[in-house]
């Protein structure tokens, strides 16, 4: 039995990351990292590959950049990786995602849960989580805060979720996919024998043609990258003592009718 | 006859106030096709909450008012929109990108295998495609993106479009059933704890944001106090000088990454690149630097209040108006000022 989770390599969270004369977004020097996201759904399926007593295999779907989140999350303890890439997933959108991620899970065969971090920061977008499950015909439980318990046997799964208005708790059949908040767990940093065995681990890649995945014809594609417009660059301190100070925001604020 | 669908929010019966900005824009697209606006409302309530949406500029109404679509559920729900859209064929399916919409549109869409354009900041038709701006990067840079097909699904970033000012009218309403039956949804609601009293964050036109400076409070634990005194002084902050000023404005509490991770204030309430990304009227950040990763959360805001006793701190770069000072003699002086001002 395997519990899977997908990843992907974004740039550090304190890069600055811009768009260069020649329209391609870039990120200097800065590093990348595993998704900020992700590494509570590595966490994740580590303990509970553990507790199942099965495997937990992470995929990665994209260009061989993508491959260093692989390395980090065998360094932390993931059992298996896999990289699925083919040139026809350039610029890929949420649905060819999602239809390959689905294929590569089939191919896996064994799987029971399915986890995904929150979002992609690179591509902004939560869809192809959702997406993944429709096209697995699983159930989809999404911005879970905590697994309260899972039952092999009796394939259920009972888990915390969060809302905009608060909580639920909900139990649902598995096989499922779900997504996972940040307050799920402490993801654990990759130890020193982790890393070491992971620079040498050999990750298996594979094709659209190995997954026979044909990609949906419908589809959104790219046409411009561009640079957030200049914030308006005025301001104003305001000063004097703290009666002061905040009567002449309150006036301010008035003036700006945001009141 | 093809359509503008427009997925109504509720929670509870009512509509979310950010639909009407879906119906807006869903009006604004319908106009340039020739086609009409669809609300389309699932839950209770849902012929009173069409009608609502009829005076906010939708054309006629589907609606599913079945005890399988009391809570939110994807899969009684995206049955439902799969169908509808499997059946009618609408050029467009839009929705304000709340959580449950996000999920809900994007589901349907690869039910129907139909291209999607999620949080898009503009919506505009260019040749045939529907073409969106939509932030990427964690909202450091924007796509230009085009999507294709039948039928497109897109979720709007809330607050980017303006909702029309209602005008009362009664609308054709048409009820359809449910798809699935409750024996056939596997996913239950066992319980739900709603968090009274607090303004969602992704809708709110006021925020308020504390961050590490919460912890310079000069309010002491009581006596044989056995917990860390810093996280104690923040949390007092939190509820004490920082409530108390968003309730005076109206405003929903945020923080930053930094106060969440020292247990100062729960993860629900971060804004930032692992939070949430809002866009409000007013942002006011007390007692945080502005890390860039805070900015990618923030800085579409409108107009943006920092209050900060390091005059240096790079949130000053982005802010609007600076007040350099001691967040816990000022923001207790803005309160007092907006109570008296407001006539509370």
């Amino acid at each position: 039995m395997r519990i899977a989770v997908f990843t992907r390599s974004t740039p550090d969270t304190a890069a600055k990351v811009e768009v260069d004369a020649g329209g391609k977004v870039t990120w200097g020097d800065a590093a990348t990292v595993v998704n900020p996201w992700d590494e509570y759904a590595l966490e994740e399926a580590i303990v509970q590959a553990k507790s199942a007593g099965g495997k937990a295999a992470v995929i990665a779907i994209g260009a061989p950049m993508h491959e260093e989140a692989l390395k980090h999350s065998l360094a932390m303890g993931l059992d298996e990786a896999y990289r699925v890439w083919d040139t026809s997933l350039e610029g890929a959108d949420g649905l060819a995602y999602a239809t390959t991620a689905a294929a590569a899970v089939q191919k896996l065969g064994d799987v029971e849960l399915v986890i995904f971090g929150k979002e992609s920061v690179d591509i902004g977008s939560d869809q192809h989580i959702y997406q993944t499950a429709r096209k697995l015909g699983w159930t989809m439980l999404s911005y879970i805060s905590k697994i309260l318990e899972i039952d092999y046997a009796a394939r259920t799964i009972k888990v915390e979720k969060m809302l905009e208005q608060g909580k639920q708790v909900i139990t649902s059949q598995l096989p499922a996919v779900i997504s996972v908040l940040k307050d799920i767990n402490e993801p654990r940093y990759p130890s020193f024998i982790g890393i070491r065995k992971a620079s040498k681990a050999v990750i298996p890649e594979w094709t659209l043609g190995d997954l026979g995945v044909t990609l949906p014809t419908n589809s959104t594609k790219v046409t411009a990258f561009k640079n957030l417009p200049p914030r308006d660059s005025k301001s104003e301190m305001i000063e004097g003592t703290p009666q002061e100070q905040a009567a002449k925001l309150v006036d301010k604020l008035l003036e700006e009718k945001v009141l | 006859m093809s359509a503008i669908y427009v997925w109504i929010e509720t929670f509870k019966g009512k509509a979310s106030a950010a639909s009407w900005e879906a119906v807006a824009a869903g009006r604004s697209l319908a106009s340039s096709m020739g086609v009409p606006v669809t609300a389309l409302v699932f839950g209770e309530n849902a012929v009173v909450v069409a009608n609502e949406a009829g005076s906010f500029g939708a054309d006629n109404a589907i609606v599913c008012d079945d005890t399988t679509l009391t809570h939110f559920r994807l899969e009684p729900y995206a049955a439902l929109l799969s169908d509808l859209v499997k059946k009618n064929e609408p050029f467009v399916v839009l929705a304000i990108a709340s959580s449950r919409a996000r999920e809900l549109l994007a589901a349907s869409a690869a039910d129907t295998d139909s291209a999607m354009l999620s949080d898009a900041l503009t919506l505009n038709v260019d040749d045939g495609d529907l073409v969106a701006t939509r932030p990427v990067y964690a909202g450091k840079v924007w796509s230009d993106a085009a999507a294709s097909g039948n039928t497109v699904f897109v979720s709007l970033r809330s607050r980017a479009f303006e909702s029309a000012e209602p005008t009362p009218k009664t609308i054709d309403v048409i009820t359809v059933a449910p798809v699935l039956s409750e024996d056939q949804i596997m996913t239950k609601v066992e319980r739900f704890e709603e968090e009274v009293g607090t303004v969602n964050l992704t809708d709110a036109a006021i925020i308020v944001s504390g961050g590490r400076g919460m912890a310079n409070n000069p309010a002491t634990p009581p006596a044989g106090y056995a917990g860390d005194a810093t996280v104690w002084k923040a949390q007092d902050g939190f509820e004490h000088t920082l409530k108390p000023f968003a309730d005076a404005l109206g405003a929903a509490v945020g923080a930053s990454r930094a106060a969440v991770d020292a247990g100062y204030i729960p993860y629900a309430h971060q804004v930032g690149q692992t939070g949430r990304t809002v866009a409000p009227d007013v942002y006011i950040a007390a007692g945080i630097s502005g890390a860039i990763q805070h900015q990618a959360g923030m800085r579409s805001s409108k107009i943006i209040v920092a209050i900060n006793k390091d005059g240096e701190a790079p949130i000053f770069k982005m802010a609007r108006y600076g007040l350099v000072g001691d967040l816990y003699q000022i923001i207790p002086a803005i309160t007092e000022e907006l109570n008296r001002r407001l006539g509370k």
